[in-house]
C-alpha cells in the first residue's frame, strides 16, 4: 500500500522492515521523528539517549550483541559521536549498524551547516543519500545489508528537505530477522594498538571492496537525456537539478562514499559540459578534479544555504525568473520567541535586569539573546556555557567572575553539562551555573529526558536528582529558585554570584507546552491604571503588544502566567471577567 | 487540474502542520504525485513558517519559489504581506484577518504596517480575506483557526467537498474531530 510519509517516518519504517530491534538517538532538528517512529514499533527497543555519543555506542552494543541497530543524529550530533565512529569502522559490526545523520543546510534549525559527507571519507564508513521518502526506506534496509556484508558501519545521510518532506511510499513487510551469535574475539572488538594495526588494514581492503561495489551498485544511475549538458548530483539537489535543467543526463549518486570513479568517467565520457549540483561543499567536485576530469561547480553554485530549482537555473543556466517586487519594504521580521508562559522568560527578565555577563547554550533558552531580554552573550555548542564561563574567569579573575554566569538546560546539562561542572569545581574556579529544569528537551519537540521520569516508549522510570548530582561534583551551593518569583529569583542569583565558590542555581518550574501546565488564562490591561512606562515590554512576551501610544494583551495568545503582574507597578494587568470557555480546548 | 502549487503561512503554532497534512491527503486521494514540505523545529517556535503542497503528475523539488504558488492560505496578516511575492499573478491567496506581532514591533524598533489587505489587493485580484480566529471562537475552538481556512479554499476550489470531508476525518485527532468539522463548514459558507 502506498502513504504520504515523512522522510524521517520512511527512514524509521526501513529499519523496521529490515528487522532492526535497537534503536538509539539524542534528539535534534531535523532528525528527531526517525526515532519518536521507532519507538512506536512494539518489536523496536528505543531510547532517547543522554547524547549523541552514548546512543551510538547503545547501538554498537545492540550490534554486537547481534540485532540490527540504528542510531539517528543531527549533522553536529556526529561531531559528539565521532570518537566511537572512527574506532567501530575498525572493528566492523555483527548485526547491521546504520547511523542516519541529518544535515541542515541553510541552518533551520541549527547553529552551523557542515556537511557530513567528509565524515564518511574521513572515519572510512560508506554513506548513503535518499532523494525522497521512498528512498529513505529503501537506502535503509539497503544500508543493513551493506553493512553486514562489508562488516562495516553505514551512514546515511538526510537533509532538512528530504527529512521534513512528505511524498508517497509503498510500504513492505517487516523481515524475520534472526538475532546473530555473540562472537566473544578481542582480536576484532578490543581495539589496542596490535589489534588496531591488523583491524586497519582490513579497513583499506573493505574500501576498496566497497569502491568495486558502489560502480556496480543499482544506487547509483545513469539516466540518459540530451547528452549536451550532464549533471552528476544526489539526495535534494537532485530534485532541483530536475526541475531546473529538465531533458539532460542525469548521473544520480545514491551512494556517496565511496565514490563510483568508472561510473563518472563513462558518463563524462559521451556528455558535453559537466555540472556537478551538491549543496554545501564540493565533495564530489573535489574529487571528479582529482580524478582529472573537467566540470562546473561551485565556480557558480554558492557554498552557503540551500540549492532551489531558481538558483540553479540562474547561477548554471543564466535564466532568471521574473517576479513581482516586495509590496512593501522592510517588512519587519519574525524571529522564533520564548512561549507566552516561558519559565525561561523571568530568568532572562533578571539576568538582563542585572546586566550580568551570560554564557549561553542551546535550546529554547537562547532566545533570549535576542532583543529586548539580551541576556546571553555567547552559544557555541550543546554544554559549551560552563566551560566558557570558568575560561573567562581564568582569563579576567574572580571580580569578572562574579557579574558572570553560565545558562545551560536540563536537557544540555545532561548532554554534557556535567563534565564542564566538574572542571570548574576541580580547577577551583567560582562560576555560577543556571540549570533551567523544565523537565523536558523542549526546543526540539519536547522529548524527555533524564529529568523527565518517563522514557520514550511513556514507561514512568527514574527522575535525575539534579541538586544531589551537583553536590557530588563537590559543588556546596545548591539552590533551588522559582523563575515565577521574579524578586527571590533576583535575590538568589545575586547572592551566588556574590559567593566566592562555585554554584548551581536550578532554576524549576515545567516547560508551558507540557501537557499537566495549566494557567489562569489571559489577562487584560487596564487603560485606566496603565501609565504607558512599557515596562512590561521588557518581559519579551508575545502576548503583550506594543501598539504605539498604548499596550494591550493579545488575548489569543495569553496564558496567563502572572509574570507582568510583577513587573508593573500600576497593578493594570487584571482577570478577564469572563474568561474564554474553550480556551487551551 | 494538472498542476497545483500551494503554500501555508502563518506564525509558528498556529496549526499549519495540521493543514498541510490535510491538504497532502487530498491530493494522495486524487491521484497526484504530491509533495508537502514542512518546517519543524525553531520556528515553531512563534517564527515566521511557511509549508509548500505540491500536486502533479511528477514532483520533484518539493519548494515552491517566487512566482510559482496558485494558492496562499495565510493565517496571518504581516505573513500574508510578507509571502505575496510567491503568489503568480492569477493566484488566490487566502488570509486570516488576525495579526500577531512580532518581537521588533513589541519591542518598539518596528511598526506593524498599516492597510496590508488593500496594498495586496491592489496588485492581485483574487484575495478573500475574513476574521477565521472569531469563527473558530465561535465554533469552540481557538485552535480551529486552520480548518476554518480549509473550509474557504474548499468553497474557492473544484475539489469535491466529500474527498475534503475524508481527508479530514482521517487525519484530525478524533476527539477534536467535531469542533474540526463545524469549523470546516462555517469557514465553507463564510465567504
Ligand atoms: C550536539 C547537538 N545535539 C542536538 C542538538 C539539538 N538541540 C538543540 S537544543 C536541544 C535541547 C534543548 O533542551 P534543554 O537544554 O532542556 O532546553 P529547553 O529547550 O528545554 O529549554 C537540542 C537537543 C544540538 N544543537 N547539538
Amino acid at each position: 500500500m502506498k502513504r504520504l510519509m515523512l522522510g524521517n517516518e520512511a527512514a524509521a519504517r526501513g529499519a523496521y522492515e529490515a528487522g532492526a530491534t535497537v534503536a538509539a538517538a539524542y534528539p535534534g532538528t531535523p532528525s528527531t521523528e526517525i526515532t519518536e517512529y521507532m519507538a512506536k514499533y512494539d518489536e523496536v527497543y528505543a531510547e532517547w539517549s543522554p547524547n549523541e555519543k552514548v546512543a551510538l555506542e547503545v547501538a554498537i552494543g545492540g550490534s554486537l550483541g547481534g540485532a540490527r541497530s540504528i542510531c539517528s543524529m543531527k549533522h553536529v550530533g556526529l561531531n559528539v559521536a565521532a570518537d566511537p565512529l572512527f574506532t567501530v569502522s575498525y572493528t566492523g559490526v555483527n548485526g547491521g549498524l546504520v547511523l542516519i545523520v541529518a544535515d541542515d543546510p541553510g541552518m533551520h534549525s541549527s547553529q552551523n551547516e557542515q556537511d557530513s559527507r567528509h565524515y564518511a571519507r574521513a572515519a572510512k564508513v560508506p554513506m548513503l543519500e535518499p532523494s525522497d521518502s521512498q528512498e529513505c526506506l529503501d537506502y535503509v534496509k539497503q544500508a543493513f545489508e551493506i553493512s553486514e556484508s562489508f562488516d562495516c558501519p553505514v551512514i546515511v545521510r538526510l537533509s532538512t528537505r528530504i527529512a521534513h518532506s512528505q511524498s508517497a511510499v509503498e510500504t513492505g513487510e517487516r523481515a524475520d530477522y534472526k538475532i546473530k551469535d555473540y562472537n566473544k574475539d578481542f582480536t576484532k572488538y578490543v581495539m589496542m594498538p596490535a589489534m588496531a594495526r591488523r583491524r586497519h588494514i582490513e579497513v583499506e581492503k573493505r574500501m576498496l571492496a566497497l569502491q568495486d561495489y558502489s560502480e556496480k551498485s543499482n544506487l547509483n544511475s545513469i539516466e540518459w537525456g540530451n547528452k549536451k549538458i550532464g549533471v552528476i548530483t544526489s539526495g535534494i539537489a537532485y530534485q532541483y537539478a530536475k526541475d531546473a535543467f529538465g531533458d539532460v543526463s542525469y548521473l544520480k549518486i545514491g551512494m556517496v562514499y565511496p565514490i563510483p570513479e568508472k561510473l563518472i568517467a563513462e558518463f563524462t565520457s559521451e556528455v558535453e559540459t559537466l555540472y556537478v549540483v551538491e549543496e554545501l561543499e564540493p565533495f564530489f567536485e573535489d574529487y571528479i578534479k582529482k580524478i582529472g576530469i573537467k566540470v562546473i561547480g561551485k565556480e557558480v553554485l554558492p557554498l552557503t544555504g540551500e540549492l532551489s530549482a531558481q538558483l540553479i537555473k540562474e547561477k548554471i543556466l543564466g535564466v532568471k525568473q521574473e517576479v513581482n517586487e516586495q509590496l512593501v519594504e522592510n517588512i519587519p521580521v519574525r524571529p522564533p520567541v520564548m512561549c507566552p508562559g516561558c519559565p525561561h522568560r523571568g530568568m532572562h527578565y533578571v539576568l538582563n535586569k542585572l546586566k550580568l555577563n551570560v554564557t549561553g547554550d542551546i535550546g529554547c533558552y537562547t532566545l533570549g539573546a535576542l532583543p529586548p531580554t539580551e541576556s546571553m552573550d555567547t552559544c557555541i555548542c550543546m554544554g559549551a556555557s560552563i566551560g566558557t564561563a570558568h575560561g573567562m574567569e581564568k582569563a579576567r579573575g574572580s571580580e569578572f567572575a562574579q557579574k558572570t554566569v553560565a545558562v545551560i538546560g536540563d536537557s544540555t546539562f545532561i548532554h554534557s553539562g556535567i563534565t564542564g561542572l566538574i572542571d570548574v569545581v576541580y580547577n577551583k574556579g567560582n562560576s555560577t551555573v543556571l540549570i533551567l529544569d523544565n523537565s523536558i528537551t523542549a526546543m526540539t519537540g519536547h522529548q524527555p529526558n533524564p529529568t523527565t521520569g518517563y522514557t520514550i516508549k511513556g514507561e514512568v522510570t527514574k527522575q535525575i536528582d539534579l541538586v544531589k548530582l551537583a553536590n557530588a561534583t563537590g559543588v556546596e551551593r545548591v539552590r533551588v529558585a522559582d523563575p515565577f518569583d521574579i524578586k527571590e529569583f533576583e535575590r538568589i542569583v545575586k547572592e551566588e554570584i556574590a559567593a566566592a565558590e562555585p554554584s548551581v542555581i536550578i532554576s524549576k518550574s515545567p516547560c508551558a507546552l507540557s501537557k499537566d501546565v495549566k494557567f489562569e488564562g489571559a489577562l487584560k490591561i487596564n487603560q485606566e491604571k496603565c501609565k504607558r512606562c512599557k515596562r512590561c515590554l521588557a518581559l519579551g512576551c508575545p502576548a503583550i503588544v506594543n501598539k504605539g501610544d498604548f499596550v494591550e494583551i493579545d488575548e489569543a495568545l495569553c496564558v496567563g502566567c502572572m509574570l507582568c503582574t510583577q513587573v508593573c507597578s500600576f497593578q493594570a494587568f487584571e482577570d478577564i471577567a469572563e474568561k474564554a470557555g474553550a480556551k487551551n480546548g | 487540474m494538472d498542476k497545483l502549487n500551494i503554500m501555508i503561512v502563518g506564525v509558528g503554532g498556529q496549526g499549519t502542520l495540521l493543514a498541510s497534512r490535510i491538504l497532502g491527503t487530498i491530493a494522495f486521494k486524487m491521484n497526484y504525485d504530491v509533495k508537502v514540505s514542512e518546517v519543524h523545529g525553531m520556528s515553531q517556535r512563534g517564527g515566521s513558517v511557511v509549508t509548500y503542497i505540491k500536486y502533479g503528475t511528477k514532483i520533484y523539488s518539493p519548494l515552491i519559489e517566487k512566482g510559482e504558488a496558485d494558492i496562499i492560505l495565510a493565517f496571518e496578516k504581516l505573513e500574508a504581506l510578507r509571502w505575496t511575492e510567491y503568489l503568480n499573478n492569477d493566484g488566490m491567496m487566502i488570509i486570516n484577518e488576525q495579526e500577531i506581532a512580532p518581537m521588533p514591533i513589541i519591542t518598539g524598533t518596528a511598526k506593524y504596517p498599516s492597510d496590508i489587505i488593500n496594498i495586496i489587493k491592489q496588485k492581485y485580484k483574487n484575495i478573500f480575506t475574513l476574521d477565521a480566529l472569531k469563527i473558530a471562537k465561535q465554533c469552540g475552538n481557538l485552535k480551529a483557526v486552520n480548518i476554518v481556512l480549509l473550509g474557504v479554499m474548499a468553497a474557492k476550489t473544484a475539489i469535491a467537498k466529500q474527498i475534503w470531508d475524508e481527508a479530514i476525518r482521517e487525519t484530525v485527532p478524533a476527539k477534536v474531530l467535531n469542533v474540526n468539522i463545524e469549523a470546516f463548514n462555517a469557514g465553507y459558507q463564510a465567504i
